[in-house]
């Protein structure tokens, strides 16, 4: 089987946003994900392409296929950008927590979408968020 | 894409066709206030049937819309949240306590319909 490919796609506008989420998508149906997860999945891209749009104004996201010790294959979403970064990680996955005039449900809502959530953040450098959503078959 | 708003009668039908960007939603939201005043509706559908993702940004602006709506006197009903989209709204935590909905287009201008004739 061919190495899948990595697919880069630039978040500048809201309509990128819609793109990322759209592309994802298409990758869980490639991995037979049932429908809810790939509902999910491309929730919480959304709502994390859309926290570059606001805080940093520009970044990527980057989506491909992983797969575990177990041979499982899941999606993969990496959103990165080089904005202000997140003071306080801790408050900024709380429920409610916003500095962005939203509902504060992008990142603690993001992370119960999906199966595996990383954060790293560096005030003044960026911000980057990792998550995976695994297909239930191998 | 601006999604088309249809009079029918004293209500209004916002039919939304494909994904929709922040900028579609905000422009939704302005669209359905100037046709309320315009048409003196007092009621508003949006059907969602065809959104296959409604994340906080989206539920937060239909929300608005409907509470907007509400305090010119017009009803907003959201019809057609499919199982899967609802189950991704439950799990991010968003509620629509306070907006109501219905099954399908239908159903939305019967609710309509019942609050009209109501006490």
């Amino acid at each position: 089987m061919a190495p899948d490919a990595a697919e880069r796609i630039a978040i500048e506008s809201d309509a990128d946003v819609v793109t990322a989420r759209q592309r994802a998508r298409a990758l869980a149906v490639e991995l037979d994900m049932p429908s809810t997860d790939q509902t999910l999945l491309a929730t919480a891209i959304s709502e994390i392409a859309r926290n570059i749009t606001t805080y940093a104004e520009r970044g990527d996201v980057v989506i491909d296929v992983v797969r575990d010790g177990r041979g499982r294959r899941g999606v993969r979403v990496v959103a990165r950008d080089e904005g202000p970064g997140i003071e306080d990680l801790e408050r900024a996955l709380t429920d409610g927590y916003t500095t962005g005039g939203g509902l504060g449900l992008g990142l603690p809502g993001a992370r119960r979408l999906v199966d595996e959530f990383e954060i790293d953040s560096t005030p003044g450098q960026g911000t980057t968020v990792t998550l995976i959503k695994w297909a239930r078959r191998g | 894409m601006a999604v088309p708003i249809l009079k029918q009668g004293p209500y209004l039908i916002a039919s939304i066709q494909s994904a929709l960007t922040d900028t579609d939603v905000l422009q939704l939201r302005d669209d359905v206030m100037a046709q309320v005043t315009r048409h003196r509706s007092r009621g508003i559908i949006v059907d969602v049937t065809s959104l296959d993702v409604m994340d906080s940004f989206v539920s937060r602006s239909l929300r608005s819309i409907a509470q907007m709506t509400r305090l010119r006197g017009a009803e907003t009903v959201i019809v057609g949240i499919q199982p899967e989209v609802a189950f991704a709204m439950v799990q991010l935590g968003m509620s629509f306590e306070d907006v109501q909905t219905a099954l399908d287009l239908e159903e939305g201008l019967a609710l309509l319909q019942a609050a009209d004739l109501g006490p």
